[in-house]
């Protein structure tokens, strides 16, 4: 009778285990839409997934709104997760379409891309994207990694750029996601590129919250954080210069299953593209994060505004 | 995948440094066990009392369940936002306070619930007979209730312990250790045996603690109330009644 219970005690523990392990990361192995399961949308339909932070969601919306202005069929999946999450989903054709940053992307594709220019990178990507995926016409609009620090830090060791950290930064801490570590751009290139070493790294998110308030409340000294971030004017925070261009350009773009890029699709996102600013995604990011609006109801004034829904 | 994880845990760079497998887990256990002992320090003298009195259940188990629904990583993360900017600490209090407390919120309500279930499920004719013997309330409690109701409060305490170490893995998205680095730190850089590997670890350890917990339920249990005797022995009716009557705790 013991032995029964420890074994059904043991069992059903096992399968909250699994239960706990599942909900906590989606499954990269199955073919299932990356997220959240689910019967897969019929072909007709553009599948928008976006990554894990508030920025990306609403340039989702604003493609989906877009899309769905020119009567394409459009499902949502969005939240998915970081790059190396989401690439994967792109190629098996669980989404479609999702807003990508070039920089970034083509470092993705190509570990050992050298382009930092705007035009340049674009170029590149062109190249290095990967069939079936493709990628449209970039916008103006930027947002980029950026090592942020207080004003009282950089006052404090006299830090203009990434470069003043090397003298200083093995009394400091930093903070971004977990990707940090092996990302070319992040650790390694901090290491290579400005001979940069932190005291420590702290794990946290990709420039959302919980780095914004370590920054804030001085748990860490330096975060990696998204230029376009409301709260780096908001709080007078100092984004630290990148001469050496680590960070290279990260201009918004559509990446997308070349199957699914009719020419109404690819005139809907180019036309997104067109209108698109560098200042639209400071504001964009303030509605959603500091006003708390929705992110759907920002991306569809943006759209209404800019007369493309 | 299964070869993958494992050429993940016989390499033996994992099982070194400050991102080795033998700190994690001590962090992973430190941060369980701290959770555990708070929750039980609060859960079982409440639930040893409402059982007994009867008084209050309804309430305190109603919200003891409702701590059930809540969501443990959107908790955790207002928690951090809502503490560190009180915590003028560069070390891992900022984090640490947070998480110890969703850690704490999720163990309670299995182990309250799961006393005040025992104790009040205690056969009246038992409590009758203890008092009917001279027994006053605290003795009745003590001797009578309490070791009846012990099979249902180790499984409340074994089922806290699952859930807290399965759980425990959410402290690494606020950048403390644990088992959960490798499940967070595999998603976020797409390394999923290292994130496969992270998960075995926790199976693996939740069911040590379990086979461990057993053993301790069954050697801390009375013999009069599981009726675990010696089954090499055909026992004589007339000796077992004189068992039952000798175990020392009915």
């Amino acid at each position: 009778m013991t032995s029964i219970r420890a074994l059904t005690a043991a069992a059903v523990g096992t399968g909250l285990l699994l239960v706990t392990a599942c909900g906590s990361s989606s499954n990269p192995t199955s073919n299932a839409p990356a997220g959240n399961g689910g019967s897969s949308a019929p072909t007709d339909t553009i599948v928008v997934g976006s990554a894990n932070f508030q920025e990306n969601v609403v340039l989702a919306n604003i493609y989906a709104g877009a899309l769905k202005a020119k009567g394409v069929k459009v499902s949502t999946k969005l939240n998915i997760g970081s790059r190396e999450t989401y690439i994967p989903a792109v190629k098996d054709g669980s989404i479609d379409l999702i807003p990508e940053y070039s920089g970034v992307l083509l470092q993705y594709f190509d570990k050992s891309a050298t382009a930092v220019s705007a035009t340049d990178v674009f170029a590149a990507l062109q190249k290095a994207t990967p069939q079936p995926l493709t990628v449209l016409t970039q916008s103006a609009a930027e947002d980029k990694d950026a090592i942020v620090v207080k004003k009282e830090t950089a006052d404090k060791y006299s830090l203009k750029s990434i470069a003043d950290l090397a003298a200083v930064a093995d009394k400091l801490t930093l903070g971004a996601p977990p990707e940090f570590q092996t990302r070319t751009d992040g650790i390694p290139g901090l290491e290579k590129t400005y001979n940069v070493k932190f005291k420590t790294f702290k794990k946290l998110d990709a420039g959302g919250p919980l780095t914004e308030n370590a920054l804030k409340n001085g748990q860490i000294d330096a975060g990696d954080i998204f230029t376009t971030d409301p709260l780096i004017d908001k709080n007078g925070w100092v984004v630290l210069e990148d001469p050496k261009n680590l960070y290279t350009a990260q201009n918004v773009l559509p990446l997308i299953n070349s199957g699914k890029a009719s020419d109404t699709v690819k005139n809907a996102l180019n036309a997104v593209s067109a209108k698109l600013t560098t200042d639209d995604l400071v504001k964009l990011n303030e509605q959603v994060s500091l006003e708390k609006q929705n992110a759907e109801t920002v991306a569809q004034k943006w759209l209404s505004d800019a007369g493309l829904a | 995948m299964i070869a993958e994880i494992w050429n993940w845990l016989s390499d033996s760079a994992h099982w070194h440094g400050p991102d080795g497998v033998p700190i994690h887990l001590r962090e992973h256990l430190q941060y369980s066990l701290i959770a555990l002992l708070i929750a039980a320090a609060i859960a079982l003298p409440l639930g040893l009392l409402i059982g007994h009195t009867g008084r209050g259940s309804f309430v305190v188990v109603a919200i003891a369940n409702s701590f059930r629904a809540l969501p443990t990583v959107g908790l955790l993360t207002f928690f951090v936002i809502l503490i560190a900017p009180h915590i003028h600490s560069t070390g891992t209090a900022t984090y640490l306070i947070p998480s110890e407390i969703v850690l704490v919120l999720l163990a309670i309500p299995s182990m309250l619930t799961n006393t005040y279930a025992g104790i009040s499920a205690v056969d009246p004719a038992v409590r009758d007979a203890a008092r009917g013997m001279g027994m006053r309330g605290s003795q009745t409690l003590w001797q009578v209730e309490l070791p009846n109701a012990l099979p249902l409060i180790f499984s409340g305490i074994r089922s806290s312990f699952l859930q807290v170490i399965a759980t425990a893995t959410i402290t690494a998205y606020v950048s403390l250790g644990g088992l959960g680095r490798y499940l967070i730190d595999g998603l976020a850089q797409q390394d999923y045996p290292q994130m496969a590997s992270g998960a075995v670890l926790v199976a693996v350890l939740a069911l040590l603690i379990d086979v461990l917990l057993a053993a301790v339920q069954r050697y801390a249990v009375s013999r009069g109330i599981t009726g675990r005797y010696s089954r090499k022995r055909i026992v004589d009716p007339a000796e077992q009644q004189a068992m039952i009557a000798a175990a020392p705790l009915t």
